[in-house]
């Protein structure tokens, strides 16, 4: 339904494996180091998803047949 | 000619009829307040008014302590008390020891066998309750389309968590078509399954109009909403049957939005938290294989100086220099955020000392150092200026003689 909260979400969870997976240590060093490639990654992804994300508005009323029709707002029309 | 009286004789005559009269001595007076003043004394004074009348009331502070509302002009009350004069101003009025809301009797009674009603049906029980999703992709707002309410909320979630959309569903949400919209509008966005969580209220208002919020209808139009229900409604104080069946209640609709999505600031520090646990989980592990290999060396060293030792040296070198620059890339991200804060901070901040002429000096983690003791030759360091930083290399430590 929004994909970049989606992106965000899934980045989110996946740094939360990550992390646990380095903070418990059972991991063979040559393995830890992609994990934290990958985290450091996945840290730099969510910082430029949150700054860059742009808030969408829309107001939905019902269409002809009944079907949803979405209309995008603009603050100073609310 | 009769005697004449004095001002005081008469004042006191009309007192005495007026405390004897069997109606005025205990009265019930219905009407709008105007012209509500609390004196500094604690004593309460207004004006009771119709159409074509105005009394004049005092309640003292006593009694006043026992109103169960906060009386405000315009609102409609009975009053209760006797009626006498005031001598000094010649004037008659009210001395009020009790006042209720006019009308709002039978809907307290209503509302609270309403809320029985539902009580039995299971609609409040806790077992019922979904979780509010952490990371919500949409979230659908039922409210008025027009009124502070909806302006507060999409300041907050914007500012709060600008990855999420919103989609509104203009509704009334007062008057006799409000409870029937409401309904429909929460069933609508379930049918087409428009949201990860929906907010259903409206700002501040009397009783009456947080009415809809108190319909059967729209009770259990939420208890079957599958999209989770956060309700919304009126101020602080205020509560309705939509709170009790709602998922979560919010105090009001501002609160909702705080409620509805996490916080980018708190995000941003989590992701802080993260990037150092790796970072330390990181140099742990590279500490302990450096130690591992040493004891290797040394045991194996006279009898076989070949290469594979040298290859796990120059692979740990390696990935120590991958977690420097990782490192240093993710500082710069750092200290924009850095940047951009301390540019929002007011002027009582520390870092207005910067402005100064002060600088700051931080270490590779972005840790202020306080100390030469703690520094190296050769260590990289960061200075920290007002309008911006420089990188910077040690190159001779002197610490102060004392």
């Amino acid at each position: 339904m929004n994909q970049q909260n989606t992106t965000f979400e899934q980045n989110m969870k996946r740094l939360e494996v990550i992390v646990r997976a380095m903070e418990r240590g059972d991991v063979p060093l040559e393995e830890s180091l992609k994990l934290f490639l990958e985290g450091t990654e996945l840290v730099k992804k969510c910082s430029q998803l949150l700054d860059d994300a742009q808030m969408e508005v829309t107001k939905v009323l019902a269409g002809a047949n009944g079907e949803p029709v979405e209309e995008e707002l603009h603050y100073a029309d609310i | 000619m009769k005697q004449a009286l004095t001002i005081t004789q008469v004042s006191e005559y009309l007192r005495s009829m007026m405390d004897n009269d069997g109606l005025l001595c205990s009265i019930a007076v219905k009407g709008e307040i105007s012209n509500y003043k609390i004196y500094p004394s604690g004593h309460h004074y207004f004006t009771l008014k119709d159409e074509n009348a105005a009394l004049k009331c005092v309640m003292f502070k006593g009694n006043s302590f026992r109103l169960k509302f906060r009386p405000d002009n315009g609102m409609k009350v009975i009053a209760l008390g006797k009626i006498s004069v005031y001598p000094r101003d010649g004037a008659y009025q009210l001395y009020c020891s009790a006042m209720v809301l006019d009308g709002l009797g039978d809907l307290h009674a209503a509302f609270e066998q309403l809320k029985a009603k539902l009580a039995a049906q299971g609609l409040f029980d806790r077992e019922h309750k979904q979780k509010i999703p952490e990371y919500p992709g949409v979230i659908g707002i039922v409210t008025s389309s027009a009124g502070a309410a909806i302006h507060d909320m999409l300041r907050i979630l914007k500012k709060r968590y600008p990855l999420t959309k919103v989609r509104l569903f203009p509704v009334r949400v007062q008057g006799s078509e409000a409870p029937g919209e409401i309904v429909s509008a929460i069933a609508y966005a379930n049918r087409y399954a428009l949201a990860d969580v929906l907010i259903v209220g409206r700002g501040g208002g009397s009783l009456e109009d947080l009415w809809a919020f108190n319909d059967e209808y729209v009770a259990h139009a939420i208890y079957n909403s599958k999209i989770p229900v956060i309700s919304a409604v009126g101020h602080e104080p205020d509560v309705t049957i939509s709170d009790y069946v709602a998922d979560l209640r919010a105090a009001t609709p501002s609160n909702a939005a705080e409620l509805a999505v996490p916080d980018k600031e708190a995000i941003a520090q989590t992701l802080d938290s993260y990037f150092a646990a790796m970072a330390s989980g990181m140099e742990r592990q590279i500490k302990s294989a450096r130690e591992r290999l040493s004891i290797v060396s040394q045991s194996q060293n006279l009898c076989n100086p070949g290469s594979y030792i040298a290859k796990k040296r120059r692979d740990i070198s390696a990935m120590q220099q991958l977690l420097v620059a990782n490192h240093k890339n993710l500082l710069q991200l750092k200290r924009n955020r850095f940047v951009q804060l301390t540019a929002s901070l007011d002027a009582m901040s520390p870092l207005k000392v910067l402005s100064r002429g002060y600088a700051m000096v931080l270490d590779d983690a972005g840790d202020v150092i306080r100390s030469v003791k703690t520094l190296k030759e050769e260590d990289a360091i960061s200075v920290q200026f007002n309008d911006g930083c420089a990188s910077a290399q040690i190159i001779r430590i002197k610490e102060n003689s004392i």
